[in-house]
C-alpha cells in the first residue's frame, strides 16, 4: 500500500517552496523505489512551520516543517515516513497546543483535506448544511442565521440576518449573492486561506444564502493580488458544478444557482460594497452614496445579498449544526467564532480561529510567543490599515466588536500585526494618510483631500515645523475625515494616525535631525 | 504609441471581446484578458473595447487608469513587486525596499537597466511571513535582502 503524505499548496507554503520541495520528496522516493501518494493539502494556518509537511501514520498525522529540499534526503533516512524521529518533527499535528487551543468550526477542514476534492469534502461534513437548507423555507434558513447571532466578518459586524431578510422579503425578478473576496487589509489573510483551502466551504455557504432569498446567480469578487485562491475557486466552481452542487437543479431540487468568479484589479477601495458593486459592473470603483442600501439596490440594480467570504463560509456550519450550536461560542453581541489572522513581528503567526472574548495579550503572547526579532512589543494594530495601533498597555481588552469600540479599536477582519520597539509610529501615522491618498476614490472630498494634506501636516509635524500648531490641525482635518466621508476609506483613516498621536505623542516629538532616514 | 495594432494582438483582442464582451459587466474580464495577452493595454485596444461595449473612449480610459493593476504601457521583462503594506513594515519591508531599490538603480513605477519593472503591492497575504514580494505573479515570503539578492541571481 501506498503512503500518504501531505505538502500544503496554499500561498505561504508556497512562498516559501513547497512546489520545490514536492518535487524533492517525489524524485527522492523514485530514487529509494518507495511508493508514495502525495496530497497537496491546504496550511493548517501555523506559517512558522512552512512548508509543513505531513504523513499518515496510524496514530495520526505527524509533521515536519518548516522543511527545506536540502532536508529530504535526511528525512528519508530518518525514517520520516513511519513518523520518525528527526530535528524537524513536530509529533502529531492534531496534538499541537497551538492547533488544540483552537475552536475550528469555520476552518474545521484548513490543512486536512485536498481544497478540490469532492469526495474529501464530503468526508468532512461537507454539503449537510446545503442538503438541510433544501429541506427548509426560506424563512427558515433566514431565521437560523439570524438566531446564530452571525455578523459580517468583512468588518463592518452588521447582522447577517437582518440583510438576507432585507434581501428576501424585497421583491425582484432577479436577486444576487455576491461574495466579497476582495480582502485588501494587511495584516489579513483568512479570506484567502479559505479561499484556496476549503473553497467548496464558500460555495455551500453561497448556495444556501440563495436558497435563503430566492437568488439565480451570484459572482465572487477576488482580489487580483490572490491568483492562487482565483484559480482554485475557478476550479471549485467547475467541480461542483460538474456534480451538481450549482447549477440549473442544485442536488435535483428544481432550483438553480449559477456561480461566477470575477478577478479584481487592484483597488483597495473596492474592498467596500458598493465600489465593488460598480468594479463588478464594469465601472470605476467608486463608492456609492448609501441609501439605497445594496440588499435594496445592488449590483446591476436588483436586491444583493453581499457578505465577506468568511460570513459565508461560517453559514454551513450553521446549517449543519443548528444556530444554537452556533450562538453558543462567544459573548455579548459577538456571538459564534472569528478566524483571528496574527502577523507582522510575531514569532508563531498564523490562522487563529477562538471564540469571540479571548484577551490580545493572550492571543499574542499565548499563540503568538512574542516578537519574532526577541525585542519588546510596542504596538499591535488591530483591524487593518484602517484599525488603531494600541500600546502594550491596551492588550487586556478581549477581541470583542464592542470591548474594542470601547478603547477606541476596531476589530475590522480581525487581523492582528504586532510591532517591536524599533517602530516609528509617526512613520506609520504618515504611512496611514499616503495610502489613503493613493487608494482613494475620490468621490467625496475629506478623503481625496484630506490624505494628501494630511500627509503634508505629519511631514512638518516630523520635520519640526510648528509642531504644535500642524498637530492641532492634523487633529482638526482628522474630525473632519471621521465625519465628513463617504465610507470607511477617509472615515477611518483617522484611527490609526490618531491613536498613534495619542499613544505614542513621543514619536512626534523627537529632534527631527536624530531621525533616522 | 502606434494608432493600430500588429495583427496578431489585434486579433488577440478580438478573441477577448468574442469571450467576454456578452457578459453583464463584461470590461474588467476584458480588459484582464487583453492584459494578460498583451502584457498591456495599448490605446488601439481601449479604442476598439469601447466600440464593442458601447462606451466612450473616455470611459474604458477612465476604467483601465483606476485601477492599480492595469497598464497602458508594457512593463519590463519582469515585473517585481514588493509589499509596502503594515504587516511587512513590521517585518522590515521598508528597509528591503531601500536594498532592493539600490541593487536595481531604480525607484518604484520605474524600469530598471536590466529590464526589471519595480511596482508596490499592498498586501499579498503573506502576513506572518513577511517581507513579501512577487515576481512575474509568483510570490515569494521570508525575503531578505540575501534572499533577495539569490532570487534576482535566479528569475531576474
Amino acid at each position: 500500500m501506498s503512503q500518504v503524505l501531505y505538502i500544503p499548496r496554499d500561498s505561504v507554503a508556497l512562498s516559501l517552496g513547497a512546489d520545490e520541495l514536492a518535487l524533492a520528496v517525489s524524485a527522492e522516493a523514485r530514487r529509494r523505489r518507495i511508493d508514495l501518494q502525495l496530497v497537496r493539502n491546504s496550511s493548517r494556518g501555523l506559517f512558522w512551520l512552512e512548508p509543513l509537511l505531513e504523513v499518515h501514520t496510524p496514530e495520526g498525522r505527524v509533521g515536519y516543517g518548516p522543511v527545506a529540499p536540502a532536508d529530504v534526503a535526511g528525512l528519508f533516512d530518518a525514517g520520516f515516513l513511519r513518523g520518525g524521529e528527526h530535528p524537524l518533527c513536530q509529533g502529531i499535528v492534531d496534538d499541537l497546543p497551538y492547533l488544540k487551543r483552537q475552536q475550528r468550526l469555520t476552518f474545521a477542514r484548513a490543512g486536512l483535506t485536498d481544497p478540490l476534492s469532492l469526495s474529501d469534502y464530503l468526508a468532512h461534513q461537507g454539503f449537510v448544511g446545503l442538503r438541510r437548507a433544501l429541506s427548509m423555507s426560506a424563512a427558515e434558513i433566514v431565521a437560523a442565521v439570524t438566531d446564530s447571532g452571525l455578523r459580517g466578518r468583512g468588518g463592518a459586524a452588521f447582522p447577517a440576518g437582518i440583510k438576507w431578510q432585507t434581501v428576501r422579503t424585497t421583491e425582484a425578478r432577479r436577486k444576487y449573492v455576491v461574495c466579497n473576496a476582495d480582502e485588501g487589509d494587511s495584516g489579513t489573510f483568512a479570506d484567502r486561506m479559505l479561499m484556496e483551502g476549503d473553497p467548496f466551504a464558500l460555495i455551500e455557504g453561497m448556495t444556501i444564502a440563495a436558497l435563503a432569498v430566492g437568488a439565480g446567480e451570484g459572482y465572487i469578487y477576488v482580489r487580483s493580488e490572490y491568483p492562487q485562491a482565483y484559480r482554485t475557486l475557478c476550479q471549485a466552481v467547475d467541480l461542483a458544478t460538474a456534480a451538481g452542487y450549482l447549477g440549473a437543479d442544485i442536488l435535483g431540487g428544481g432550483r438553480g444557482f449559477e456561480l461566477h468568479v470575477r478577478k479584481a484589479a487592484g483597488s483597495y477601495v473596492c474592498g467596500e460594497e458598493t465600489a465593488m458593486l460598480e468594479s463588478l459592473e464594469g465601472k470605476r470603483g467608486m463608492v456609492r452614496a448609501k441609501p439605497p442600501l445594496p440588499a435594496v439596490h445592488g449590483l446591476f440594480g436588483c436586491p444583493s445579498i453581499i457578505n465577506n467570504v468568511i460570513t459565508l463560509a461560517s453559514v454551513p456550519v450553521i446549517l449543519a449544526r443548528g444556530a444554537d450550536f452556533y450562538r453558543g461560542f462567544g459573548l455579548g453581541r459577538s456571538r459564534g467564532t472569528l478566524p483571528l489572522q496574527l502577523g507582522g513581528n510575531v514569532r508563531h503567526g498564523g490562522l487563529i480561529e477562538l471564540a469571540f472574548g479571548t484577551t490580545l495579550r493572550e492571543l499574542i503572547d499565548e499563540f503568538g510567543g512574542g516578537t519574532e526579532s526577541g525585542r519588546p512589543l510596542r504596538a499591535v494594530q488591530v483591524g487593518g490599515p484602517l484599525g488603531s495601533y494600541l500600546p502594550a498597555s491596551l492588550l487586556d481588552v478581549p477581541i470583542d466588536y464592542e470591548a474594542l469600540a470601547q478603547i477606541g479599536g476596531v476589530l475590522g477582519h480581525g487581523g492582528v500585526v504586532v510591532f517591536d520597539d524599533s517602530v516609528d509610529m509617526a512613520q506609520q501615522a504618515r504611512f496611514a494618510m499616503e495610502f489613503c491618498a493613493l487608494e482613494s476614490c475620490g468621490k467625496c472630498t475629506p478623503c481625496r483631500i484630506g490624505a494628501t494634506r494630511g500627509v503634508e501636516l505629519v511631514d512638518s509635524i516630523i520635520a519640526g515645523q510648528q509642531r504644535e500648531r500642524q498637530t492641532g490641525l492634523l487633529r482638526d482635518l482628522c474630525a473632519t475625515m471621521l465625519d465628513g466621508s463617504l465610507c470607511a476609506m477617509g472615515g477611518m483613516t483617522p484611527y490609526p494616525v490618531l491613536s498613534a498621536l495619542d499613544h505614542f505623542p513621543e514619536d512626534f516629538a523627537r529632534p527631527s535631525a536624530r531621525r533616522a532616514g | 504609441m502606434t494608432d493600430t495594432l500588429p495583427e496578431a494582438d489585434a486579433q488577440s483582442v478580438e478573441a477577448a471581446i468574442l469571450a467576454h464582451g456578452t457578459q453583464p459587466g463584461a470590461l474588467l474580464p476584458l480588459l484582464h484578458a487583453v492584459q494578460d495577452r498583451l502584457g498591456h493595454i495599448p490605446p488601439p485596444a481601449v479604442t476598439r473595447i469601447a466600440a464593442a461595449l458601447n462606451l466612450s473612449r473616455a470611459e474604458v480610459h477612465g476604467v483601465v487608469s483606476y485601477y492599480h493593476h492595469f497598464r497602458e504601457r508594457p512593463c519590463g521583462r519582469h515585473l517585481l513587486e514588493i509589499c509596502r503594506a503594515e504587516a511587512c513594515q513590521a517585518r522590515g519591508a521598508r528597509e528591503l525596499e531601500a536594498h532592493v531599490r539600490r541593487r536595481l538603480g531604480c525607484d518604484f513605477h520605474q524600469t530598471s537597466g536590466e529590464g526589471v519593472s519595480l511596482e508596490p503591492v499592498y498586501c499579498l497575504g503573506l502576513c506572518a511571513t513577511g517581507p513579501a514580494i512577487a515576481i512575474d505573479g509568483q510570490a515569494f515570503s521570508r525575503v531578505s535582502a540575501a534572499v533577495f539578492d539569490a532570487l534576482r541571481a535566479r528569475h531576474l
